[in-house]
């Protein structure tokens, strides 16, 4: 449920609290990964002229602008880059065919060209990494199989990349006519390392309405991912090494060892407070409200120190995310999920408007130093380096591959490395040390502005043109699942034959460790999980929702609800949630099949129940059979809707012992057959229903309003709206309608069960 | 793939008998790993030859897939096919063409194992069928295995690099 866009909310959250912070202090941080922010107004500046007027009669009305300055910039600006998503999806065809990116940069554009030429000072461009990388879809990714070659990738073709280019650029400058000549080698490799870096943002919004091959999309958003770890160590190490005289083969060494660091660190740091998350969020089923901010605070723990240590802080903030993702999932209330999930969506839209948006503002209004045959060159370059490096890449990969790439594929992967705002943030926190800073920083915007413009739009009739392997996003089915899943392990089986332990062993003893271990400790209530009864589970819960948001009179037909956890602790029935009543039924039915007889001859003393307990029991077993009956049965009657084959159970009461605190009040429009035994207003006992066979529907009872309400008045309300076979304890229950019930409707309500 | 088959075939008759199979560790703890020993002895023969071996195992190979100017999953359509009826034929133990509930319910029990209990594997089981089973026969025949898995990509799943 933290899907698309999970971590990257959080990096956004994250983001926007540092603005906001560095904004009301007004100061500059100082981080390693360069924040930089430009000339910023002071918020303090606005000197009341208050004290001054007190002689004068107390104003009635003043304005004190520097005050709120800050926060209502960067609210305007917002604002105005929302308006602009609006505006041009109000126009569906233009999205269609360029990138949203393109776009906000052209508004961007011509807002800076508003302000440059009313000499206003654009607002605090954040440019650390980790504001960029926010829309990251939490695929989730078949990391054993995948990793090696997205690693390769990142690694080594970043910095096939930047060699080239650098190397290439030193070259072109040797050129006296581009009269460029004083920037030297490691100058031109610094900017060649900005350059290269392939941002996932703008990628994103590409491939996404491109839909392309799952294994493409995989690998170029996991080169981007880990292009970061790769860009700051290069970057950092030529920066470093501009300044030195001389540069030794030990710093070569030592760059590579710290690039291991910093990305290996980066990972181990996000694990560990992904589940440290996930260990906190186990205790949490007291205090609902603040799951998501764990989420959130975790998160930005995650990115903060890894700033603190210098290693990749997108790494980390990634790993943390899927983490979490996993196993938080599962500790947290639904509506801590959906909470998370839209906070994250809209943070995360608001920023990716955001970027796109400053780049356009900054292009416009710094001053650029231009020299077309550098800039010239370097786009040129950047795409041909680009590609070769890609094909060498694949070359090399490829036998490794059991689908190998094909030619369409690397043109995807090439043509797909667009440079987006992690290049400029780089570019922008250049050491003023460097002479030809305002170079860099130009040609940084235009190779920008090039490729999203360009490829960005082109991308997309391109591939369809030539027809790269599209992904087919399928729909979940139990049966697509259940396959998958027996074909893996056919697959472990196959490779074990074959003594080759590849990729599927390795899942395979993740998985063994992962439901052994890992989901004990972090998990509340863990237990090993197969992916195929957690897909069930979730196909249950959306139909269980779907069904119960139709609004139809007759609500046919719940979903077969299964019992998925055999203990229903109190605390769930706690949870003012549907689905998760839905899900005790089943489990409740059952357990309180065989209750029932115990209850029934214990309640005696209380409630004097004419019937004599036998025939409860024949009813109730009469009961078990036919449910048992009833299964199989259903699925022969074909004139029943699909949707009718189910089994219905209005989510009746939940026959819990410590039901005591727990009620649901149902306001309930929709009548049910269920057969309530109101013998008085305190005890009521649910008694298997009769079906009216007539009838092909099963109404459901209506869960309206889910709200604890510990009192027995809703079975009042229940019993007047109940019409039907209200079936009193103390009729006889000779009938014997029973025999072929279609369906089974039973409200369990068991209000004194606990006596 | 000779000297694989050697390796395994622990007495050197020349052919593997299911106590071979059995040798390998990894596949007697697989869930299915008796399904799968079952696959490669066709027909009742107690022993597997080398050929037959690697008749099987070819079922894994990874395909060349020739792709044409539609860009659909165009592959050699004997191959996925033939993977499909391998992985069918895991299911179906009695051969009779499909895959019925009291199948599909022991490859899930074996697969899920303790996990769930009886009736959650009867829910999931019915749950499937209901998906799949197109012409209400209660079973799912190869066509509607075949249907319900026509988006997913077979081939990644089923091959294995070495074999090729």
């Amino acid at each position: 449920m933290l899907t698309e866009g999970g971590s990257t909310g959080t990096l956004l959250f994250i983001c926007m609290i540092l603005i906001l912070l560095h904004g009301s202090r007004g100061e500059i941080p100082s981080k390693p990964i360069a924040a930089t922010i430009l000339p910023f107004v002071k918020p303090n500046d606005g000197v009341q002229t208050y004290p001054e007027d007190q002689k004068n009669n107390l104003p009635v009305f003043t304005m004190n602008y520097p005050r709120i300055q800050i926060p209502f910039e960067i609210t305007l600006w917002v604002l105005l880059a929302s308006f602009a998503k609006i505006g041009f999806h109000v126009y569906h065809k233009i999205t269609i065919w360029v990138p949203e990116s393109c776009l906000l940069i052209s508004i961007g554009l011509i807002v800076g060209a508003i302000m440059h030429s009313v000499h206003e000072e654009p607002p605090a461009v954040l440019t650390s990494n980790v504001f960029f990388l926010y829309m990251l879809p939490l695929i989730v990714l078949d990391f054993v199989a995948v990793f090696m070659q997205v690693f390769w990738f990142a690694v080594v073709g970043t910095l096939w990349n930047s060699i080239g280019i650098g190397i290439s650029l030193f070259a072109i400058c040797q050129i006296p006519a581009f009269g460029v000549q004083d920037i030297n080698l490691q100058e031109n490799l610094l900017f060649s390392a900005i350059i290269s870096a392939v941002d996932p943002v703008a990628v994103l919004n590409v491939f996404e309405d491109v839909s392309v091959n799952e294994q493409l999309y995989i690998v170029v958003f996991g080169e981007c991912l880990f292009n970061d770890a790769v860009t700051v160590v290069l970057y950092n190490m030529f920066s470093f090494v501009a300044e030195m005289p001389v540069v030794e083969p030990v710093d070569v060494f030592i760059g590579v060892a710290r690039f291991f660091i910093v990305g290996l660190g980066g990972m181990a740091f996000g694990i560990l407070f992904g589940f440290v998350a996930a260990f906190t969020t186990r205790f949490t089923s007291k205090v609902r409200e603040i799951e998501p901010l764990f989420v959130f605070m975790y998160s930005y723990l995650a990115y903060l120190v890894a700033e603190l240590f210098a290693i990749s802080s997108i790494m980390a903030i990634i790993t943390c995310a899927l983490t979490m993702k996993y196993y938080v999932e599962e500790n947290v209330s639904q509506r801590s999920c959906t909470t998370i999930r839209h906070v994250i969506k809209m943070v995360a839209s608001i920023s990716e408007t955001l970027i796109f948006f400053f780049l356009g503002v900054v292009t416009i209004t710094t001053d650029h130093e231009w020299n077309w045959g550098y800039i010239l060159f370097t786009l040129l370059f950047a795409f041909v380096w680009r590609g070769l490096g890609i094909l060498v890449l694949t070359q090399i990969i490829n036998p490794f591959r059991t689908i190998p790439f094909n030619m369409k594929d690397q043109f995807g992967l090439a043509y797909g490395g667009l440079r987006g705002a992690v290049s400029f943030a780089l570019a922008f926190t250049l050491p003023d040390t460097i002479g030809r800073k305002q170079l860099f920083v130009t040609a940084t915007i235009a190779v920008i502005l090039f490729t999203v413009f360009l490829q960005g739009i082109s991308i997309r009739p391109l591939i369809e043109f030539i027809n790269v392997r599209r992904t087919n996003r399928n729909l979940e089915t139990i049966n697509v699942e259940i396959h998958c899943r027996l074909m893996e392990h056919t697959m472990a089986g196959i490779e074990d034959l074959c003594g080759q332990w590849s990729r599927f062993y390795w899942k395979d003893k993740f998985m063994k460790f992962n439901n052994r271990i890992l989901r004990k400790i972090l998990i509340r209530d863990g237990r090993a999980e197969s992916s195929i009864v957690a897909l069930y589970k979730k196909l249950e819960l959306q139909n269980a929702m779907e069904i119960l948001d139709t609004a139809s009179g007759n609500i046919s037909a719940a979903p077969s609800i299964v019992s998925l956890s055999p203990n229903v602790d109190s605390s769930k029935l706690q949870k003012k949630f549907l689905a998760a009543d839905l899900r005790n039924i089943h489990d409740i039915l059952s357990k309180n099949m065989y209750k029932i007889r115990e209850r029934t001859v214990a309640y005696r003393g209380k409630h004097a129940l004419p019937n004599d307990s036998q025939t409860r029991e024949i009813l109730i077993r009469r009961h078990a059979t036919i449910r048992r009956s009833l299964r199989p049965r259903s699925f022969q009657s074909s004139n029943v809707p699909r949707t009718h084959k189910y089994f219905s159970l209005p989510a009746g009461k939940s026959l819990e012992s410590r039901f005591d605190a727990a009620r649901w009040h149902y306001t309930d429009d929709h009548e049910t057959l269920s057969e309530v035994a109101y013998p008085s207003q305190r005890s009521r006992f649910g008694k298997p229903a009769r079906s009216s066979s007539s009838k092909a529907m099963i109404p459901l009872h209506r869960l309206g309003t889910l709200e604890e309400v510990p009192s027995t008045d809703v079975l009042n309300e229940e019993s007047s709206s109940t019409g039907q076979g209200v079936f009193r304890t103390n009729s006889s229950y000779s009938d014997s309608r029973v025999p072929h019930p279609r369906r089974l409707y039973s409200l369990f309500d068991d209000n004194n069960s606990e006596l | 793939m000779f000297i694989l088959f050697e390796s395994l075939d622990r007495d050197n008759r020349g052919c593997l008998s299911p106590d071979d199979f059995e040798a390998l560790g990894g596949l007697a703890m697989n869930p299915i790993g008796g399904r799968i020993m079952e696959a490669f002895f066709s027909s009742g023969q107690d022993t597997v030859d080398f050929s037959s071996f690697v008749r099987i195992l070819a079922h894994f190979r990874p395909t060349d897939r020739n792709r044409n100017k539609e860009g659909a999953q165009q592959e050699l359509p004997s191959s996925r096919t033939r993977k499909l009826k391998f992985a069918f034929q895991l299911y179906d133990m009695d051969r009779d063409g499909k895959i019925s509930r009291e199948e599909l319910l022991q490859v899930l029990r074996a697969m899920l194992g303790l996990q769930v209990t009886e009736e959650q594997l009867q829910s999931i089981a019915e749950r499937a069928i209901q998906e799949a089973d197109l012409d209400k026969d209660d079973a799912i025949s190869f066509d509607e295995f075949k249907k319900s898995l026509e988006k997913t990509d077979i081939d990644t799943k089923m091959s294995v690099s070495f074999l090729k």
